[in-house]
């Protein structure tokens, strides 16, 4: 197991800057917005927001191409879009519209999006892990060269589909990358209530394979350790466990905030003074990458497109229920 | 067409190795699949003939077993992976009823799942509790996944060329009390559509709808019958999803009178679908209410006695179309 303190091998570049920045805001302006509407009863259902966490998915997709494929959790939307979702299928998507990224049979929990390698979010935990393995024999078995990466967070690496996937893709050397974003808590159960472990890139060693401890709220080191891991995958070396230990900054669904104080005040406040959108703008502004300008106009670019996906949705078709059969099954 | 007697698992065995070396994206997966052949050697040769890229020995992971499945086949593969036992689905559960079978729908048809999988289903072996079920209700309840149990080595390696050439997620339940049965099978490839249920023998009295094992049972039972001069129809629904209601249907309207037949537990059983089908379709052609032959609710027992006792025969299926026809 290593620990990566300051792991920028790769120096940062004003384009990767603003690449990073980009899109951790636009995760998190679609799911504040996204938060609202639900909170005003304007869209249905359930919403597991990964405010807090962008730095994660933003850090390992900036290293992935459109071939990578990854798969996701219920709280899905950052890995969607980091890997390059548009806000009008996934607006509308949460609002059930037919032109949704499932046509509104899946909703918050199941953005998909095949023609950018985003083979789906998952609802049940550690439900997309054995998937991503499957995603990287794949890749191996064509000999195609791209890697799958599986994202999931501290609870799930307490479900048997998890030990079972990593070791089988430790056997056979599948190049896939396995990260847990640990933000400390399975649900509402703090992690010293659900494993012994501190780090959970110990459980790497079970396997034989490498165990990489990030900072989660710094997508340039998120970057690094996730490259290294990609070209490993690519050598043939097989899959790295990737621990980013990360918070999210609201509660495990919905934006209303806590029914019951199971999270320190304190603890929240803290995690919150490192926010990853922040962290980018001070090391972009003091390495004179980028200027508060840069950084401004990416908010007002994002903020015009989270617009532009609600009106998309509004004003979108509700699916018919005389096709409620379609799709069951492929013809 | 050159047709020659085979065994129930030589005939699967051939209809893997054929699909196998016409399609370059099937491959296979299992526990002692490749290096022993499969328990049942279903799966013999295959690893000699098409190499450990195609053919693997997996860890005892059943979840990670489908999964792996599941994501190969959203990428294009068509996987088969086998179960080996099919009480051992209950361990892969979430990957076959909550992925693999949803994913077409809830991502809005973006994704298909080429998916097989293979296991040996039935009693009969004195495997008790946890070697031995029928389980083939649970799967044909949920939305999404195809079931199919061959009943002949004919079946057998057609039902199992059409689940792999099938774009949808398919288990393909075998009968581990027939492997040995022999029967004719065409030397080329052919695969058997699901949903398309096979007309045993043809009768006029009696309709005996008869699922996996239960179809040479049913079949002894209709000759002993047609001694006494009753005509038993003898239908395999082949596949239980999709299920072929029209033909059974057909056959009712005929013979106004219906028994189902499995080995599975009875309550809430494929029977109770049929019969309810059958009910809704054929009612006014009844002559008396469709009747049921299937195991107790009880798990299978291990003793050889209670083990009969628990699985329908001919002998209890003949019995039971009597009482039927007494009916007026």
């Amino acid at each position: 197991m290593t620990t990566s303190t300051d792991a920028e091998v790769t120096p940062a570049t004003r384009e990767l800057v603003l690449d990073l920045h980009r899109r951790m805001v636009r995760i998190r302006r679609f799911e504040e917005s996204s938060g609202k509407l639900v909170e005003t009863g304007e869209m249905p259902g359930f919403l597991h927001l990964y405010v807090g966490q962008e730095a994660v998915a933003a850090g390992v997709m900036s290293v992935l191409t459109d071939d990578d494929q990854i798969t996701s959790t219920h709280r899905g939307h950052g890995h969607a879009i980091a890997k390059g979702a548009e806000f009008r299928p996934m607006f509308a998507e949460l609002y059930g519209k037919t032109t949704g990224y499932c046509k509104g049979r899946g909703g918050s929990m199941h953005i998909v999006d095949m023609s950018r390698g985003m083979l789906g979010a998952n609802a049940i935990v550690g439900g997309g892990i054995p998937i991503a393995i499957g995603a990287a024999f794949a890749s191996q078995y064509r000999g195609d060269g791209t890697v799958a990466v599986t994202f999931f967070g501290d609870g799930a690496t307490n479900i048997g589909a998890f030990h079972e996937s990593v070791n089988m893709a430790a056997v056979w050397d599948l190049p896939v990358i396995f990260v847990v974003e640990n933000n400390g808590y399975a649900e509402f159960t703090s992690q010293e209530r659900h494993m012994k472990l501190t780090d959970i890139a110990e459980r790497a060693s079970s396997y034989g394979i490498p165990g990489v401890i990030v900072d989660g709220m710094d997508a340039l080191a998120v970057r690094e350790v996730a490259m290294q891991a990609v070209e490993r995958a690519k050598r043939g070396e097989g899959p790295t466990l990737i621990e980013a230990k990360t918070y999210r900054f609201f509660d495990h669904q919905g934006i209303k905030g806590m029914r019951i104080p199971y999270r320190d005040p304190a603890e929240v406040e803290a995690w919150k003074s490192r926010d990853a959108i922040r962290l980018i703008e001070t090391i972009g502004i003091e390495r004179g990458l980028a200027t508060a300008e840069d950084f401004e106009r990416i908010w007002a670019e994002v903020e015009a497109e989270i617009q532009d996906g609600i009106d998309f949705a509004r004003t979108s078709p509700d699916p018919d229920p005389a096709d409620i059969l379609d799709d069951v099954y492929t013809s | 067409m050159t047709t020659r007697e085979l065994t129930y698992v030589k005939a699967f065995n051939e209809g893997m190795h054929q699909i196998m070396a016409e399609d370059p994206d099937v491959f296979l997966i299992g526990e002692d699949v490749a290096g022993y052949g499969g328990v049942f050697h279903m799966f013999d040769g295959l690893l000699d003939e098409f190499g450990d890229r195609r053919v693997k020995d997996t860890p005892i992971a059943e979840q990670a077993i489908i999964g792996l499945g599941v994501g190969a086949a959203a990428r294009g593969l068509r996987p088969v992976c086998d179960l080996m036992f099919m009480d051992f689905i209950g361990v892969a559960m979430d990957q076959i009823f909550n992925q693999a079978a949803k994913m077409k729908y809830m991502f809005g048809g973006a994704v298909s799942v080429p998916l097989t999988i293979t296991t040996a289903g039935g009693a009969g072996m004195s495997a008790a509790a946890q070697h031995s079920q029928s389980l083939e209700a649970w799967l044909a309840h949920v939305p999404g996944l195809k079931v199919a149990l061959p009943a002949t080595p004919y079946d057998a390696k057609g039902l199992i060329v059409g689940a792999i050439r099938d774009d949808n997620p398919t288990i393909v339940v075998l009968q581990k009390k027939m492997l040995g049965v022999k029967g004719p099978v065409p030397e080329e490839i052919y695969a058997i559509p699901f949903g398309q249920a096979n007309i045993a023998r043809e009768g006029t009295d009696v309709t005996i709808v008869a699922i996996a094992r239960m179809l040479p049972e049913a079949l002894k039972a209709a000759e002993a019958l047609a001694a006494a001069g009753i005509q038993a129809e003898v239908i395999d629904p082949r596949t239980v999803q999709p299920l072929d209601t029209e033909t059974l249907v057909a056959s009712v309207r005929k013979t106004n009178r219906a028994l189902i037949v499995h080995e599975a537990v009875e309550f809430g059983g494929i029977g109770a679908e049929i019969s309810s089908q059958i009910q809704e379709q054929a009612f006014d052609y009844l002559d008396a209410p469709v009747a049921r032959l299937a195991a107790p609710f009880a798990p299978v027992p291990y003793a050889p006695i209670l083990e009969n006792a628990y699985v329908p025969d001919a002998a209890r299926i003949e019995q039971s179309v009597r009482r039927l026809l007494e009916r007026i």
